[in-house]
């Protein structure tokens, strides 16, 4: 319907574009009528998304030409921008940029070099840098979930972490089963898409690399691996965050510090 | 009067947060074996002093000095361990009460044996309740498991931050009488938070009266009573 009534490729794109973001604001404004206010956070979060893959899109075209060096700086660009996201997300914990850029850095990051030195995704920077950006993209939504779920559970048991303290435990001991349950929940989406992989979803990459000319079965093994590479960094970055935001709540004197707004404010 | 040795002395204590004093240089001194009841009016502060005596909240002023040391030089583990506290509604783990019970020395390596898991809920009046799961436990049984939780890590002070304040009359009464015992049976020094004087002359032969943070009275419990003015 659209390709007959804007026949200009750019247009159509942009037009494409406004129907979708109209069926997301379409979800926010029925969740409004439930008292769910999203409207705004998704109104400017689809303007950037949009503004930011557009710009992106074009730079990506002349770095995919450019030197290896070029294609490490963007990644490591990228790391911080995820940091930045994910330390929103789990704004109220002390530290939390600092500990997103940490984790995100060590999980992407020696995933991402490790396969490379292995030779299972080729290093060139065109190949290297759109799968970095999975890995990356993924271990940050990873961590946010994470440590928003570790602070809100840590909190919402705060006198059994507290009675651990008194009776004489480590810090570690007294938060570890809020740690595990984080962990694992951060991970659920990771092991669901690697469940429902060509069942529920036919992956990007693999239809565009099968349209490109590569053998189905080969594009589809190649999409299993970055799959689980997913998997791997977005598993290490939670560990490693996990495992950082937990000394982040406690004083040296092994104090619990994480406090609700409500006590904070009062 | 007693002679027995000064266990436990809050020095000065104060903690402030977010510019209000919340415990107001509060010194007080406890010997080996005594009850001091700490009591006041909701919000004077009494859980916040007691949190400041194991140290799970920082002091902002003063320290408290264990059988003659500055608590700041011992390892908080350590601290924990020789002063054990009971909250105001029983946290407990997941688990069986003798997982409970055996919390407490397995963070110093050691296990308990099963005659002492038996023996300390025999002194809480819970015999035979060692593989029950805490789940299942009524308001009454689970601050007994709470108490005997501390009890289990052999403290030299403990702390209690209003024990019944969640239970009926009767059970009350049941938790009043066990706590006596075991610091009796112990030698336990003891600091009881109760808002209820009554409570306090029962089970104390020192009061500590804290009023917006400060200590406004502290002395053998006859004495506190009559001068508020409640007593005989
Ligand atoms: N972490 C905190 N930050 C700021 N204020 C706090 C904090 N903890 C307690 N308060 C405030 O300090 C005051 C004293 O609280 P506390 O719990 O010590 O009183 P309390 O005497 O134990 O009262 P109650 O009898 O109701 O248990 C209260 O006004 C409380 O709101
Ligand atoms: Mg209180």
């Amino acid at each position: 319907m659209l390709r007959e009534l804007v026949p200009d490729p750019t247009l159509l794109a942009l037009a494409q574009a406004a129907v979708a973001s109209a069926a997301a604001l379409a979800v926010a404004l029925l969740a409004r009528a439930r008292r769910i206010h999203v409207e705004r956070e998704l109104a400017v979060a689809l303007a950037r998304g949009l503004a930011q893959i557009s710009a992106v899109g074009s730079v990506l075209l002349l770095m995919l030409r450019g030197p290896g060096w070029l294609g490490v700086l963007a990644l490591a660009g990228m790391m911080v921008a995820a940091a930045a996201t994910s330390a929103r997300r789990a704004r109220r914990l002390p530290g939390a940029f600092r500990v997103s850029l940490q984790a995100i850095a060590a999980g992407s990051g020696s995933v991402i070099a490790l396969m490379a030195l292995a030779g299972v995704v080729e290093t060139g920077v065109a190949v290297l840098v759109p799968v970095g950006s999975m890995l990356i993209a993924n271990a940050m939504n990873a961590n946010g979930l994470a440590l928003d779920r570790f602070r809100a559970d840590v909190l919402a048991h705060r006198r059994e972490v507290e009675s651990a303290l008194a009776l004489g435990a480590a810090p570690e001991v007294s938060v570890a089963p809020h740690l595990q349950s984080s962990f694992r929940a951060s991970l659920i989406p990771a092991i669901d898409s690697l469940r429902s992989l060509g069942i529920v979803w036919i992956p990007g990459l693999m239809t565009g690399m099968v349209l490109s000319g590569t053998p189905p079965l080969r594009a589809a093994i190649y999409q299993f691996v970055i799959i689980a590479m997913i998997f791997a960094s977005s598993g290490l970055t939670c560990l490693v965050g996990t495992t950082l935001v937990r000394a982040q709540v406690f004083s040296p004197a092994e104090q619990l510090l994480l406090r609700t707004e409500a006590e904070r404010g009062g | 009067m007693s002679f027995a040795p000064v266990v436990l002395r809050a020095d000065r204590l104060s903690r402030e947060v977010g510019g209000r004093l919340l415990v107001d240089d509060v010194s007080v001194e406890v010997r080996q074996g005594d009850v001091l009841a700490v009591v006041g009016p909701s919000g004077a502060g009494k859980s916040s002093f007691l949190r400041l005596l194991n140290r799970l909240d920082e002091p902002t002023g003063g320290t408290v000095w264990l059988d003659g040391q500055d608590y700041r030089s011992l390892p908080p583990r350590e601290l924990r361990r020789r002063v054990g506290m009971v909250m105001q509604t029983p946290a407990l783990f997941d688990g069986t009460v003798a997982d409970n019970l055996r919390f407490g020395p397995r963070q110093r390596g050691a296990d308990l044996p099963d005659d002492e898991v038996a023996g300390l809920l025999r002194q809480v009046g819970l015999a035979g309740f060692a593989g029950r799961q805490v789940e299942r436990l009524s308001g009454g049984e689970a601050q007994r498991v709470a108490i005997a939780r501390a009890v289990a890590n052999a403290p030299e002070v403990l702390l209690l931050d209003e024990p019944t304040s969640a239970l009926d009359e009767a059970s009350k009464r049941e938790i009043e009488a066990l706590v006596a015992g075991v610091v009796r049976a112990r030698g336990l020094t003891c600091l009881v938070i109760t808002h209820d004087l009554a409570q306090a002359a029962r089970v104390a032969g020192r009061v500590l009266v804290l009023e917006a943070g400060r200590a406004r009275r502290v002395g053998p419990v006859e004495e506190v009573l009559r001068a508020e003015g409640t007593g005989p």
